[in-house]
């Protein structure tokens, strides 16, 4: 279903072709980067920290260079020291450690030989001298007064560098005067949450397959959501020139927002230069788990006032995101969160705090699902109190154009208020609760982002068109950048064929994040084809022998008033011009490369109608809505495909996900047994609404949707607990022995 | 590490005779994910599912015989003995996914020693039994007496159970078997519980409670059965099932739940399927 504000009049934009890649993944010929192999190819395997903080004294690899099949062993020594400043520093030291293991998990060595069981048999026999440090192991510990340094190198970014601190960022927004506001609110809600940390859950685990030819010349073979960046990343670890390096993005296996650092490749290349082989890295479910970034945990403080008739006078939040063992901005982007209400007072006091756990890395709307449980929680808990309906006393506080985000950007035009309408008129909202069940509802905020990409147009002598971009398609942006070049060339959608193209054959472009592939991307694509019409019509008229002045662009052909509509009173089709390209002045091609402007952030509202057996504390999702704004949806079914997957991710992230650690700081749960992902029987078709309220900064009204669908279905959850059982429950995941648990002391 | 699949009993009771550190398996639907992770790997593997007896699912004589290899879908799938057994058919059907009960065999799900073993409580709660081989000659033990703690048999390490053996119900006689876990499917249970009850009228005169996942290996419940029998399944006796079921456990605190929570859905499946039981003895499956 969509809701439209403006009916659009595209004919491709807003359809649903089959992607072009469809076949090819649907039949199991799709190469994802496990599936390459090289001729001569060594298997890595990686050695990795038993303990979570620990000084390296010694580490002996001669009995593993001396194993049957095994070429050559790296450690931290392999690896030059980088500049501290050097903002791949941190990632440098995750990907091999140099002296200290910061986590359980952390790579210390590898090792390639002729085969996989050969590399792990090596891997296992390296020999570590450690001494052990204290292990800070959780946010109230890294915070506590006197706490043990996580990590030595770790200073408090945006202050005047002074000791190491256990703090990576500390932000303070204050606006209005929130105490008075909150003496004067009818009514006040604290409460105060808690966030285990949570893997982004991909399919397919890292893999990367890398040649270092005897010139240096690097060539690598990887699943990741932008290859420029492996790029970039793999010669600052490895300190290499970028140039050195040529990544080749094969298909991926889902990221979200996981795939956009590196773990393997700077070793595989390190290995492979040492060798003289190409050297294929493939990590294990286990080794995914317990070494590559999960999302933050976070702890949460929020009071909220409001008037009785329902206005939110102010919010005073404090939030703490614990993000493993190096910096990070977790908690200021999750105070950049904070965006859904208008707030005349609001105080968000934030903290990144370091831990001995594995690196964070980017989840969907990194910060935002955290802050919008915590949030909305409250917001719901202020609704119950005034007795008032949840969407109106949204409504009436929605964020509309011009109003402040917590960091006192304004907003440009958003469909928030759009969305709450959208929901209200649904057949979901306006459906009876289930005999037995409860509904809950909540907003979720993603500002999105713009940055670097390039896109390069080649029209084909039979007049069809190639289109190469540098975002790898995660999400089905082959299809959506195919149908923007289809609308513009006025050419069918299967007449563009959509590439992928490798670091070495298309401009520079940005890592896939912030959901700006279609935005960003689909801007340059928009923009590579409108410079090739105006070669075209050059080309039109003068075969046409008009001025170009006279010559329009219309429905794929060239027109000239001029001409009586063209040599012969025909338009002039594009294949008609790209035919005669060699008379014309040779191949018709055209680049575009922009740090796109203006990515318009995309607002959700979700609806869950759910049960819970009070005697097992199970819930079960009987029905569930996201309604959310996509601008404007290039392809529908993808659009929905990101509604839905970011739903299912949160609605897991409610329920059942989380890293459990035992007192050591092992992760007792590095498997998907026991990492409860949800499974396709435990979810009913999740139903979607595309609101399309169109961002005036792309020509066709591009809003990112990749993200936001993850950040309002925790708090959907918990509301509708709340809403089945009296229960309002802090803290995630709710998993049966806690709401089991807080049931009990209800009916106690 | 050899392979090996002998096609009778008596092939199979040599080859474990002469070649010491050998496993047997079934389905390998556990012996496979153990050994990636890390296990030992034994000097030969015995692969059971080509000896015909351990493949078959027969009825006579009063009883059923089940091959020990036999894939748990086929056990499933056979309507005469999942109408008798209702509650073995549905444990048997809780492992894994189809894809799992093509492989999965009740040998295996008993002798990997799981005290979290689907199929076990049900079998336990019919009295089934468990004929063993080995080059000594066959015995039968009850299906209880089988798994000594987690991973622990009590079968020597040349034995191999054969086929089990389950007497028919007696009329008006039905079992039930519920298990809790987190998600939908493809999990472990943290708690599972099988009940089986003959019913006189309204007034139950024999029962069987079992639960699995709470202690070291499966457990009998006799406090809950004691309150079950002569009653006609009040509240009160459901109340007392409870309590006795959640008397009964002895679990672990691990990344699966907690001792308090699994102690006290222990006894809430074990009410409910005494309710589920009672009705199937009533009405039939
Ligand atoms: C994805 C997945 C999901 C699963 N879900 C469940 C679940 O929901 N519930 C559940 O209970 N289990 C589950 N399991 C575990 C497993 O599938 C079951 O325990 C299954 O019944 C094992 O049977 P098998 O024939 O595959 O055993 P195998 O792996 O072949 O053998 C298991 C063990 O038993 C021994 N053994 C096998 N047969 C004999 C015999 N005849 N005599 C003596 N010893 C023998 C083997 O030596 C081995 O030690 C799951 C496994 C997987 C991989």
């Amino acid at each position: 279903m969509t809701a439209t504000e403006h009916p659009p009049a595209y004919k491709y934009v807003g359809t649903r072709p089959i992607r072009h890649d469809g076949y090819d993944k649907v039949i199991g010929k799709a190469r994802f980067a496990a599936d390459l192999n090289l001729p001569g190819q060594l298997h890595g395997a990686i050695h990795r920290s038993p303990h979570a903080h620990a000084k390296i004294l010694s580490i002996d690899t001669s009995a593993a260079e001396a194993m049957p099949g095994v070429k050559v062993v790296v450690t931290g020594d392999d690896f030059p020291a980088l500049d501290p400043k050097n903002p791949n520093f941190d990632l440098a030291a995750n990907i091999i450690a140099r002296g200290v293991a910061y986590y359980h998990g952390h790579a210390i060595a590898a090792v390639a030989a002729n085969t996989k069981p050969e590399a792990q048999a090596a891997a296992a026999a390296i020999k570590v001298e450690y001494e052990l440090l204290p292990a800070v192991l959780s946010i109230d510990e890294s915070m506590a007064d006197g706490a043990p340094l996580v990590n030595e190198t770790n200073h408090t970014k945006f202050v005047p560098p002074g000791e190491p601190s256990n703090l990576s960022t500390i932000t303070n927004l204050d606006r209005g005067d929130v105490d008075d506001a909150l003496a004067a609110a009818d009514v006040v809600i604290e409460r105060e949450f808690d966030c285990a940390h949570v893997h982004q859950g991909y399919i397919e685990p890292h893999a990367c397959v890398v040649d270092t030819g005897p010139d240096g010349k690097t060539s690598v073979w990887c699943s990741s959501q932008g290859h420029f960046r492996v790029r970039s990343m793999t010669a600052d670890v490895l300190g290499w020139d970028k140039s050195r390096v040529k990544v080749t993005p094969a298909e991926i296996g889902g990221g979200f927002g996981g795939k956009t650092t590196v773990y393997l490749e700077p070793l595989a290349a390190r290995l492979s230069e040492k060798a003289g082989k190409p050297v294929k890295m493939v990590m294990s479910r286990e080794e995914v788990l317990r070494a590559t970034g999960p999302a933050p945990e976070a702890k949460m403080k929020i009071k909220i006032g409001a008037t009785n008739d329902g206005e939110l006078t102010a919010i005073d939040g404090w939030m703490a995101y614990g993000v493993g063992a190096f910096g990070d901005m977790a908690g200021l982007i999750g105070a950049m969160s904070v965006a859904s209400y208008k707030f005349p007072n609001l105080r968000m006091e934030t903290y990144t705090a370091l831990t001995n756990t594995p690196k964070s890395a980017a989840y969907r709307a990194p910060s935002a699902p955290h802050a919008a449980f915590a949030i909305e929680s409250v917001v719901d808990e202020v609704a119950l109190e005034l007795g008032m309906d949840p969407i109106e006393l949204r409504l009436k506080n929605a964020a509309v154009e011009g109003d402040l985000t917590a960091m006192g950007m304004p907003h440009p035009r958003v469909g928030l208020v759009e969305c709450l309408e959208a929901l209200k008129a649904s057949d979901h909202y306006n459906s009876e609760v289930p005999e037995g069940a409860a509904r809950g509802v909540a907003v979720g905020f993603w500002f999105n982002i713009g940055e670097e990409s390039s896109a390069t147009v080649n029209l084909n002598e039979d007049g069809t068109a190639t289109v190469l971009t540098g975002s790898p398609d995660i999400g089905g942006s082959r299809a959506s950048m195919a149908l923007m070049a289809a609308e513009r060339l006025g050419i069918d959608v299967y007449s563009i064929t959509p590439v992928v193209a490798d670091t070495e054959a298309v401009g520079f472009t940005d890592v896939t994040e912030g959901s700006r592939a279609t935005f960003a991307t689909g801007k340059a694509v928009v923009q590579a084809c409108d410079m090739i019409i105006d070669e075209l019509k050059k080309r039109a008229a003068s075969i046409m022998s008009v001025d170009v002045d006279q010559v329009a662009w219309v429905d794929g052909a060239a027109v000239s008033a001029g001409h009586g509509g063209g040599e012969g009173g025909e338009p002039l089709t594009l294949a008609a011009i790209t035919a005669q390209a060699k008379r014309t002045g040779g191949p018709l091609t055209a680049t575009a490369s922009l740090n796109a402007a203006g990515a318009g952030p995309s607002f959700a509202v979700h609806c869950a109608d759910i049960s819970v057996d009070e005697e097992t504390g199970v819930v079960s999702v009987l029905r569930y809505t996201a309604v959310q704004d996509a601008g404007t949806a290039i392809h529908p079914s993808y659009v929905e495909g990101q509604f839905q997957g970011g739903s299912v991710q949160g609605i897991g992230w409610a329920l059942n996900e989380e890293y459990i650690y035992n007192a050591d700081g092992v992760m007792d749960n590095a498997s998907f047994l026991d990492y409860r992902i949800p499974v396709a029987s435990d979810l009913p078709l999740i139903e979607t609404i595309i609101v399309e309220v169109p961002n005036p900064a792309h020509p066709y009204g591009v809003r990112g949707v990749g993200e936001t669908g993850i950040v309002p279905p925790m708090a959907t959850i918990a509301n509708a607990i709340n809403a089945a059982t009296g229960v309002r429950m802090t803290s995630l995941p709710m998993s049966p022995p806690k709401l089991l648990s807080a049931l009990n002391k209800r009916s106690k | 590490m050899k392979y090996a699949a002998p096609t009778t009993v008596d092939e199979a009771r040599s080859l474990l005779a002469d070649n010491p550190g050998s496993r047997v398996f079934a389905g390998a639907t556990d012996l496979i994910p153990q050994m990636r992770s890390g296990r030992p790997e034994p000097a030969v593997l015995v692969d059971l599912k080509r000896i015909d007896q351990l493949m078959a699912v027969s009825h006579g004589e009063g009883k059923w015989t089940i091959g020990a290899a036999t894939p748990t879908a086929d056990l499933t799938r056979n309507g005469a003995f999942s109408g008798m057994f209702p509650g073995i058919s549905e444990g048997a059907g809780l492992i894994g996914s189809d894809q799992i009960q093509n492989r999965s065999s009740l040998g295996g799900n008993l002798c990997n020693g799981s005290p979290a073993a689907d199929s076990v409580p049900a079998l336990i709660a019919a009295d089934a039994r468990a004929v063993i081989a080995s080059s000594d000659g066959t015995r039968t033990v009850a299906v209880a007496e089988v798994v000594t703690g987690p991973g622990q048999t009590s079968l020597a390490d040349d034995e191999f159970i054969v086929e089990f053996e389950i007497d028919d119900a007696p009329a008006n006689t039905g079992d039930a078997y519920l298990r809790m876990i987190p998600r939908t499917e493809m999990d472990i249970a943290v708690v599972g519980a099988a009940v089986r009850l003959t019913m006189d009228g309204d007034t139950v005169t024999d029962a069987s409670v079992v639960l699995g996942a709470v202690a070291p290996t499966a457990v009998r419940v006799p406090d809950a059965e004691a309150a079950l029998v002569g009653s006609r399944l009040d509240d009160d006796t459901l109340a007392a099932v409870s309590a006795a079921a959640s008397a009964a456990c002895n679990p672990i605190d691990d990344k699966r739940g907690t001792i308090e929570y699994r102690t006290q859905v222990a006894g809430v499946l074990a009410k409910r399927a005494a309710v589920i039981a009672a009705d199937r003895a009533q009405n039939g499956a």
